[in-house]
């Protein structure tokens, strides 16, 4: 499904991501972990099209070149991008936000708008779905939000969306372990044979409860090691020391 | 990639045009131009005026000779010269009009290319329509549904005819002639505009609106109207607003007069969308306009504005919270793009006990345009637990627009409660790309994102004219990204 090959992006000349390579296939969810600045959430940005990088390389999602194509556009082919900082819209309640997000997606893809019975009738499954407060999505996008609140709105438009790859950029962080744990039922309510979903960061603590069938480590812009979910446990136990001593000196062999 | 620029965004809102800029051909009745005793005695004498009004006119007249321009306004313009300028224009009907089928279809044409279409209007909402095109009262919808109510709605010469003794006993009580230069230039030359009147303790039932429409070139308008809402009354009135493309600058002297008596109640609302000239600033409406409201015991009145038109907006409207208890509410939208320049914020005097105002100002700046508030609260001596609450925000696109805020705030007695908050910010390109991620286009974006800042003024809005107004404001700002 979503396919990165030798993948660089730099902001203002720092080279950030130095030749990226992974391979996402339907029905699988990938988590990526790291240390601080090693590049996980410029690689959620530049796969969702955030204007600030300069980027070469290839990233496809069923075949489409996803970097010739606006960032809505990306949208319209499924890509979603759960914000580690969900940004406030004043004024702009989440009904109408969402409203007009499920609307431009449909046209992009040549379908009509959809019936205001229709919409409500989702918004009120996809509320349920992540235990979202009505009163949440009647209030402005994200405004006045506490933490918690926004990361769960960012997971209710993702059900609303229903996208094919879901990347969520460090959902887990400032969660309490309540909300924690809806949020991974809401995701992994969501998850099909059909999309995808790439998990990025920093605790093993999410990846109790949404399981992933694979699990890499990105490093100074490369992904230097790749496992299954024990490598998750390992990575817990032991840091990332004993993967990053020596990578800028020697080649290391990575499978993806 | 649809990167998104300020560049581009600039790009995209200088490509914007007016859309309401195209001449109706209907043969109009002119003065000759320019400005003199003898014009303003053709006005009077075409409007078959009484002689108190033609004399009331002519002082006016006279006290404007001597005025000066006033200059302290954040705008620049070339000196009007109003020896250039048409004062009368009326549109020739061909017979009296009875019914709206005997309205000239042109007229209607251009009606509906407003999006006013009178026949929709009737049927659809409940709304009584006054069409003011250039200087005459073209036709009144409704008028008989009011009537019953002893609600006096119509055109100010009609007013004038019908009600000499309402119209003599308050107009020029809120803004006399020897207000400021605008205004006495309106009390001289003024040829028409609104008149209503909503009985004791009545509630008006429908919305009052009004279009007005400059057609002719180098016209000005100079309308003036009067709203008297009677102890314990209550009415909604609608103004809008839009004038065709033309090149040469257009002038607009308006008077607003309200009054609202004992436990009375007026909104006034306006959408003004006057044009704004061209990418280049060339063209555009001249807008100089005085409103003003009085507040006597426990009344209220509350100005909406929607301001998007106009090369030069120049326009306070204001509150003078006489009687105890009263309140006077200020709620601003002004858009400027291009080259326009717009000065205006309101005016709140609390002179009764237990007043209170509240001013919300947001102002959207785009392109080359310079967007100022300017608002005064005035608390005085015999104003005890008077309270303002004002709140002024400014919203820039681009780097080469500018947004400027000039509170006065003159505080006389000591139990007064004045708050004022100002905030200045850019849309966000954050904010574009989180609407971008969720499949939303920039264009699409920035309307949401503006329509949400100004949420809290369109709210105040009627209901059926708030849709309108955000329409309005996605036009504005109107283009698509490269």
């Amino acid at each position: 499904m979503l396919r990165i090959k030798n993948l660089h992006a730099s902001v203002d000349g720092n080279e950030i991501l130095k030749g990226l390579n992974l391979e996402v296939k339907a029905g699988e969810v990938h988590a990526i972990m790291g240390p601080n600045g090693s590049g996980k959430s410029t690689l959620a940005s530049v796969i969702a099209g955030k204007p600030d990088y300069e980027v070469s390389g290839d990233v496809t999602l069923n075949g489409k070149d996803l970097l010739d194509l606006a960032p809505e556009e990306r949208a319209g082919e499924g890509v979603f991008l759960a914000f580690q900082y969900p940004v406030e819209i004043p004024g702009v309640s989440n009904v109408n936000f969402l409203k007009t997000a499920v609307n431009d997606i449909r046209a992009y893809k040549g379908l009509p708008p959809m019936a205001a019975k229709d919409f409500l009738k989702m918004l009120k499954e996809k509320q349920a779905l992540v235990e979202l407060d009505k009163k949440l999505t009647s209030r402005s996008v994200n405004e006045g939000f506490s933490g918690g609140e926004k990361k769960r709105n960012e997971i209710f438009q993702m059900a609303m969306l229903n996208p094919k790859l879901a990347i969520l950029d460090e959902t887990d962080s400032g969660l309490d372990i309540d909300a924690l744990r809806i949020v991974a039922n809401g995701v992994n309510k969501l998850k099909s044979a059909d999309n995808a979903t790439i998990i990025i960061t920093h605790y093993q603590r999410l990846l109790d409860y949404i399981v992933p069938d694979y699990v890499h480590v990105l490093y100074d812009g490369k992904i230097i090691k790749s496992g299954t979910k024990e490598l998750a446990l390992e990575l817990e136990e032991k840091g990332y020391d004993w993967l990053t001593k020596g990578v800028e000196s020697s080649e290391l062999k990575v499978k993806s | 990639m649809g990167k998104y620029t300020e560049d581009e965004l600039e790009k995209e809102l200088e490509t914007q045009e007016y859309k309401y800029g195209f001449v109706t051909d209907i043969e109009t009745e002119k003065a000759p131009i320019g400005l003199s005793e003898d014009i303003i005695r053709l006005i009077s004498s075409k409007k078959n005026e009484p002689e108190w009004l033609l004399e009331y006119r002519l002082k006016a007249y006279s006290a404007w000779l001597k005025m000066e321009e006033p200059t302290w306004a954040h705008v620049n313009y070339p000196k009007v010269d109003f020896q250039d300028i048409y004062y009368y224009a009326a549109p020739k009907p061909k017979k009296q009009l009875d019914s709206l089928d005997e309205v000239d279809s042109e007229l209607l044409e251009m009606y509906e290319k407003l999006g006013i279409s009178i026949d929709e209007q009737k049927k659809l909402s409940n709304v009584a329509v006054d069409i003011v095109m250039d200087s005459v009262s073209v036709k009144t919808t409704f008028q008989d549904t009011l009537a019953k109510l002893g609600i006096i709605f119509g055109s100010f010469s009609e007013a004038v005819q019908k009600h000499p003794d309402l119209v003599k006993k308050y107009m020029g009580t809120i803004v006399p002639y020897t207000d400021n230069y605008y205004a006495a230039l309106n009390a001289a030359v003024f040829t028409d505009g609104s008149f209503c009147y909503i009985p004791k303790g009545v509630r008006c039932p429908m919305e009052l609106s009004t279009y007005f429409r400059i057609n002719e070139a180098q016209t000005g308008q100079f309308e003036r109207t009067l709203v008297v809402a009677d102890k314990g009354s209550y009415c909604s009135y609608l103004e809008g607003c839009t004038a065709p493309q033309r090149d040469e600058n257009q002038l607009h002297a308006a008077v607003v007069e309200l009054i609202a008596m004992d436990d009375a109640e007026i909104k006034y609302s306006t959408v003004q969308n006057w044009y704004p000239g061209d990418k280049n600033g060339k063209g555009g409406i001249y807008n100089f306009v005085t409103k003003r409201g009085l507040c006597e015991k426990n009344a209220k009145i509350s100005w909406t504005q929607v301001e998007t038109g106009s090369a030069i907006t120049w326009k306070y409207p204001s509150c003078i919270l006489k009687g105890d208890n009263s309140v006077g509410e200020f709620y601003s939208v002004a858009v400027t793009n291009n080259y326009q320049q717009a000065d205006t914020g309101t005016k709140m005097l609390h002179l009764g006990k237990n007043t209170k105002s509240t001013i919300i100002s947001k102002g959207v700046s785009a392109g080359h345009s310079q967007n100022s508030y300017r608002g005064l609260v005035k608390i005085s001596k015999n104003a005890t637990n008077a309270r303002n609450f004002s709140q002024c925000d400014s919203l820039l696109m681009g780097n080469k627009c500018g947004a400027h805020t000039f509170p006065y705030i003159e505080v006389d007695n000591k139990s007064a409660k004045v708050e004022h908050e100002a905030t200045t910010s850019k849309i966000g390109e954050d904010q574009i790309f989180y609407c971008n991620q969720r499949g939303i286009d920039t264009e699409s974006a920035i309307k949401l994102i503006v329509n949400g800042y100004a949420k809290d003024v369109l709210n105040k809005l009627p209901m059926e004219f708030a849709v309108e107004a955000q329409k309005l404001l996605a036009i504005s700002l109107e283009g698509s990204v490269g």
